[in-house]
């Protein structure tokens, strides 16, 4: 085997493990979506079936039983809310931290990202209590805070990368254009590092809609979400494979199709910098 | 307008001096360029007449005013990049505007203005493109009209042609003369290029190690470098020194080993008659077409160049000899590095 040849093969190999490894992760959601078209028997069948009459039924179901519109309003909100107010915060706590770091902020940085290592579990007690208090379970505003608290971190590291991307003297030349700091950001570092804001925040409500621990044990009718349906259809009245599949469809079909609109903006975006 | 003064300027970098008590005064409309080594804190300096960088020590006066404290857009000044800083995503309208809109000048008033700019730039016709269609020269136009139209007291260039190719370059030098010539504006120019201080300056700021070595007009610099440092930077090919002993035994030109002498290669010519003042080895030739650079090494090993008009080739590899009239002598303090008045060198 010449070099050629060699090279060829490592290419067709490596193509191979990349739909293989693309396959297994598309594989669940695919047998999701197809038993949610199943009736309950034919999705318990054993063989599996392939071939089958499809049919609406489940979807039907859900909307009849359960305010389907009303938890994916509360997913969008909560999401989209949360995705919002760690943006507010994390672009100038990010644009401290890239254009005027002091000694202690790589410290400060990975600090912010040791928060994640906590179990969330262990902060739900003093969390529920809190809400509790101030009269603000199964309401949308705590699931924003806690979303946006939750993803913070990321977000801020994330955006972080992608200022330090930006040259010094283009923020330089703006201070000696006599811009304002809340201008700069809003006219020259957000623009500049569009694709990486854009990306952020799009990973950050992708993040946030498939949420479920604080929102499964922060709120029940009124302010649930898509996740606390879903679990809901697991648990109290047992095991209906293709409702459940039904339900769970539904509950990622909006995001599926965000991120197929904004696939280029995302690939973009979490490879930015990394060809330069 | 307005002239600079600087007052015992310092840097640090936490406990790293940078720039150590520089004083200068620049006056109104006049030219400086700061020259330099890389790492000779020119730049530094540069930036802390901008703004861009604190003051740790010593004042810096605009116009008058001490501008220590002063944000960088209100101290009057306008600095184009060595990278040209555009922003990439405007157009080269909105780039030249933004500084205007900054400050809320009125929408016909910013219009007038860039068109104006755009016009002593020949950018007219790029104003509608985005920075990244354009070439390095252009690139370097619209930074160059960014700072036009703010109308500052002060121009700042940090090396602003050492992106650009060789023919670019002498093409944007002379255009940055044209400039100073039609606006009269003062002007500093940081480069680490001789041939660009000397083209473009009224007056060259030699710095080394975050001091100035020596501040005068080109030619005094030229004819009178008040140290080694300066009597290399300047002129090229740098300056040649002869030791003592490098010094051909029956020369006129005595003096003792405490002085080092200076002679720069255009000012040796070859000599047949005994004694001359220095032989050496011809070792290369480079041709230049209207000059050639030769260079040879002494008896006792010491390097040094000769610019002729005639290249000689036949030479190569024997031994030639020059010299040179004792006005076009430098004589140096071999320890110290300071010049000598020329009464160092007797002629016998």
């Amino acid at each position: 085997m010449n070099d050629t040849q060699r090279a060829l093969w490592s290419e067709r190999a490596a193509i191979t493990a990349a739909w293989v490894a693309g396959i297994l992760m598309f594989f669940p959601i695919f047998w999701m979506a197809l038993t949610s078209f199943k009736t309950e028997l034919e999705a318990i069948a054993v063989p599996p079936t392939i071939i089958f009459d499809p049919t609406l039924e489940n979807f039907s179901l859900i909307q009849e039983r359960t305010d389907y519109t009303g938890f994916a309003w509360n997913s969008i909100i909560t999401s989209v809310g949360g995705t919002a107010l760690a943006m507010a915060i994390a672009v100038p706590a990010a644009y401290a931290m890239a254009f005027f770091p002091g000694r202690r902020t790589k410290d400060v940085l990975l600090w912010m990202l040791s928060t994640k290592m906590l179990p969330a579990v262990g902060v739900l007690m003093p969390i529920y209590l809190i809400s509790q208090k101030l009269g603000l379970l199964d309401t949308r505003i705590v699931l924003v805070v806690i979303y946006a608290m939750i993803n913070l971190p990321i977000v801020i590291w994330l955006l972080f990368t992608y200022f330090r991307e930006i040259p010094k003297e283009i923020l330089e030349a703006s201070r000696m254009d006599g811009t304002s700091t809340f201008n700069e950001i809003v006219e020259i570092v957000i623009p500049l590092s569009w694709g990486g804001v854009a990306s952020t925040a799009l990973l950050s409500i992708v993040l946030l809609w498939n949420e479920a621990f604080w929102s499964i044990n922060l709120t029940s009718s009124d302010a649930g979400t898509l996740t606390a349906l879903v679990a809901s259809f697991s648990s109290p009245e047992g095991l209906f494979w293709s409702k459940l599949s039904a339900v769970s469809t539904a509950a990622c079909a909006p995001i599926v199709v965000l991120g197929w609109f904004c696939q280029k903006q995302l690939v973009q975006g979490l490879t930015f910098g990394a060809v330069k | 307008m307005a002239n600079v003064k600087i007052r015992d300027l310092r840097k640090s970098f936490g406990s790293v001096g940078v720039v150590h008590g520089v004083d200068l005064d620049i006056e109104d409309g006049e030219f400086v360029v700061f020259v330099g080594p890389s790492g000779c804190g020119k730049t530094t300096l540069l930036r802390m007449i901008a703004g861009l960088d604190d003051i740790t020590d010593g004042t810096v006066e605009i116009g008058g005013t001490v501008v220590n404290d002063v944000a960088p857009s209100r101290r009057g000044v306008a600095m184009v990049f060595q990278t040209y800083a555009l922003y990439p995503h405007m157009t080269v309208y909105k780039n030249m505007a933004f500084g205007l809109k900054q400050a809320k000048t009125p929408k016909d008033e910013i219009d007038r203005l860039v068109r104006a700019a755009a016009e002593v730039l020949q950018i007219t016709d790029y104003l509608d493109r985005s920075p990244k269609n354009l070439s390095g020269g252009q690139r370097q136009r619209v930074a160059i009209g960014r700072a036009i139209v703010r109308a500052p007291e002060v121009f700042l260039f940090d090396e602003p042609l050492s992106n650009l190719d060789a023919a670019l370059r002498v093409q944007t030098r002379i255009e940055i003369a044209r400039l100073h010539e039609r606006l009269g504006t003062t002007m500093i120019y940081v480069t680490h290029d001789q041939v660009e201080a000397m083209t473009l300056a009224d007056r060259i700021v030699v710095l080394r190690d975050g001091q100035i070595e020596q501040v005068g007009v080109p030619m005094a610099l030229y004819e009178r470098p008040q140290n080694m440092f300066v009597a290399q930077f300047i002129g090229s090919p740098k300056m040649n020194f002869f030791r003592n002993s490098d010094i051909d035994a029956g020369s006129r030109a005595r003096f003792n080993h405490e002085t080092t002498l200076g002679v720069r290669p255009e000012h040796l010519r070859i000599c047949d008659q005994e004694p001359a003042l220095v032989s050496g080895r011809l070792e290369l030739i480079e041709q230049f077409g209207e000059y050639a650079l030769a260079y040879l090494i002494t008896d006792e090993g010491t390097e040094f160049t000769v610019k002729l008009d005639l290249p000689p080739f036949d030479y190569v590899g024997k031994r030639m000899s020059f010299d040179t009239s004792i006005q076009l002598m430098h004589t140096f303090d071999t320890k110290t590095g300071e010049r000598i008045r020329q009464q160092g060198i007797q002629r016998g």
